[in-house]
C-alpha cells in the first residue's frame, strides 16, 4: 500500500473538517479569551466571580468530557434537535481553550508595569484610551507565544471530534485501518504526519512570536 | 424521550457506578506519570549529546510526538502495534495508556528537567570545576540540589494536566470514570447525569491540587528566585 497514492487521498477527505474546526474554534477561543480575561480584571464583583467560575470549570475538567457533555446537553438545554456536530465541536474546543487563554490575557495585562498606567492617567487618558494605547500594545506581544502554543494544543484537540461522529482526518484514517488491518501501522503514521504538517506552520509562528516578544524588552 | 430531561434519580444511581472507575483513572495517572518521569531522562540525555545531527533529530522527534494528537498515538499502540513486523506484540489497554500517554508527556517532562538544569547559574558550574570536584560530586552536591526544587511545581502542574488527559483512554477501553459513564449512559440512556459526575469528579480532584501547586510555586519562587534575594537584600539597605 503506497502512503502517497493510496492513503493520503483518503485522508484528504477529512482535511476540510479538521481545518475548518481548527480555524473556527481558534477564533472563538481567542474572542472568549479576551472577553473572559478582561472580565476577570473588571471592578464588578459579580462579573469577576462569574467569569472565574467559567474558567475554573473548563480548566478543571477535560476537553473530551466537555465535548461529550455538550453533545448530549445542548439539545436538551436549548430544546432543539441535534444541531450540527461541527458546531458542538467548535463550541467545546473554543470554550475549553478560551478558558486557558483568558488566564494568559489576564496575566499579560497584569504584568505591565504599574508606572505605565500611572503615566497614562497623568496624561489624562480615559480608561479606554489607557487600555487601547498603552497597556494593550505592550501586553499583546507577551501573549502571542502562548496563543501559538495553545493553538497547537487545539489542533491536537480537534482529533477528538471524530468521537462525536465528525468526519475529520482521524476518522477517515481509522475507517481505512479497519478495512486494512495489516497496514494499520503505516496508516496511523501517515495520519500522524498529516497532523504534524498542519502543526508545522503553527510551530514556526510560535517561535517567531517568541522572538518578537523578547525583542526590545529591557529585562 | 426518556433521556431528554435531567433526573436526580438517575444521577444518584449513576454516582456509585461511575465512581468505580476512579481507582483505574488514578492508577493510570500515577503509573503514566512515573513512566513519563523516567522516560523524560532519556530525552534529557539524548539532547545533551554534543553532536549537531543527533541533537537536531532528537529535537524534531520530540516536537513530532508533542504536536500530534495523543489519541491517535494511543490508537496506534492499541490497534496497530500488534501488526508491526518483528517487534509487534498485543498490549493491554492499560499498557497502551501508560506507554502512549507516558511517552507523550515525557517530551514535556524532559524539557522541564532541561530548564531546571539550565536555571543553575554558570558560576556554579565554574566554581565546581575550580574546586576540582569530581563529576559525581559536582552533580550530587552542587547542580542537582539547585536544579530539582524549581522543577517540582512544574511537574505538579503536568501531573494535573495528565490527570485530565487520562479520560481519553476510555476510547481504548481503559475502564476509568469516563468509560464507566459511557457504559452507564448507554445502558440507561442517562449520558448527561453520568457525564456530569465525571466532570464533578475531575473538578473536585484537580481544583484543590491546582491551588496547592500555585502556593508551592510562589514559595519556590521566593526561595530560589535570585531577584527576590536581591530585593530582600536591598530592602535591608534602604530601611
Amino acid at each position: 500500500m503506497n502512503p502517497i497514492t493510496d492513503i493520503a487521498p483518503q485522508l484528504f477527505r477529512g482535511f476540510g473538517t479538521t481545518v475548518t474546526i481548527l480555524i473556527a474554534s481558534a477564533i472563538f477561543s481567542y474572542i472568549m479569551a479576551f472577553i473572559a480575561g478582561l472580565c476577570r480584571l473588571s471592578k464588578n464583583t459579580f462579573l469577576r466571580k462569574f467569569t472565574g467560575l467559567y474558567i475554573e470549570i473548563f480548566r478543571g475538567t477535560s476537553l473530551i468530557v466537555q465535548l461529550f457533555w455538550l453533545y448530549y446537553a445542548i439539545p436538551i438545554l436549548f430544546d432543539i434537535d441535534l444541531p450540527s456536530n461541527w458546531i458542538i465541536g467548535v463550541i467545546a474546543i473554543g470554550l475549553n481553550y478560551g478558558a486557558y487563554l483568558s488566564e494568559v490575557v489576564r496575566g499579560s495585562i497584569l504584568s505591565i508595569a504599574p508606572g505605565q498606567s500611572e503615566a497614562a492617567t497623568a496624561l489624562n487618558m480615559s480608561s479606554f484610551q489607557r487600555m487601547r494605547f498603552v497597556i494593550f500594545p505592550q501586553a499583546i506581544r507577551m501573549m502571542m507565544p502562548e496563543f501559538g502554543n495553545y493553538t497547537i494544543q487545539m489542533l491536537k484537540g480537534t482529533a477528538l471530534v471524530s468521537l462525536i461522529g465528525l468526519r475529520d482526518v482521524f476518522y477517515y484514517g481509522d475507517i481505512m485501518r479497519s478495512t486494512n488491518l495489516a497496514h494499520a501501522p503505516l496508516i496511523y503514521v501517515v495520519v500522524l504526519i498529516f497532523y504534524f504538517i498542519l502543526a508545522l506552520p503553527l510551530i514556526f509562528l510560535t517561535r517567531k512570536a517568541e522572538s518578537i516578544a523578547k525583542k526590545g524588552v529591557a529585562n | 424521550m426518556n433521556g431528554n430531561y435531567w433526573s436526580w434519580e438517575r444521577f444518584s444511581e449513576a454516582f456509585p457506578y461511575v465512581l468505580e472507575g476512579l481507582t483505574t483513572t488514578v492508577g493510570v495517572t500515577i503509573s503514566t506519570f512515573i513512566f513519563a518521569m523516567i522516560f523524560g531522562f532519556v530525552w534529557l540525555f539524548l539532547r545533551r549529546i554534543p553532536l549537531r545531527p543527533v541533537n537536531w533529530t532528537v529535537t524534531w522527534i520530540m516536537e513530532f510526538i508533542r504536536s500530534t494528537p495523543p489519541i491517535i498515538q494511543l490508537f496506534f499502540l492499541y490497534n496497530a502495534w500488534p501488526v508491526v513486523p518483528y517487534v509487534g506484540v498485543t498490549l493491554s489497554p492499560f499498557a497502551c495508556a501508560v506507554i502512549g500517554l507516558g511517552v507523550h508527556f515525557s517530551t514535556y517532562i524532559g524539557e522541564i528537567y532541561r530548564s531546571g538544569i539550565e536555571s543553575v547559574g554558570k558560576g556554579q558550574w565554574e566554581a565546581s570545576t575550580a574546586l576540582n570536584l569530581s563529576l559525581s560530586d559536582k552533580w550530587r552536591h552542587i547542580i542537582l540540589p539547585q536544579a530539582i526544587p524549581p522543577t517540582i511545581p512544574m511537574l505538579g502542574n503536568y501531573f494535573i494536566i495528565l490527570f485530565k488527559e487520562v479520560p481519553i483512554t476510555a476510547t481504548i477501553s481503559v475502564q476509568g470514570i469516563l468509560y464507566m459513564a459511557n457504559t452507564f449512559g448507554s445502558q440507561n440512556w442517562a449520558y448527561i447525569e453520568a457525564l456530569t459526575i465525571v466532570g464533578l469528579i475531575l473538578l473536585v480532584l484537580s481544583y484543590p491540587s491546582a491551588v496547592l501547586i500555585r502556593k508551592l510555586e510562589v514559595k519556590m519562587n521566593t526561595r530560589f528566585d535570585k531577584n527576590a534575594e536581591i530585593k530582600e537584600i536591598n530592602k535591608g539597605v534602604t530601611s
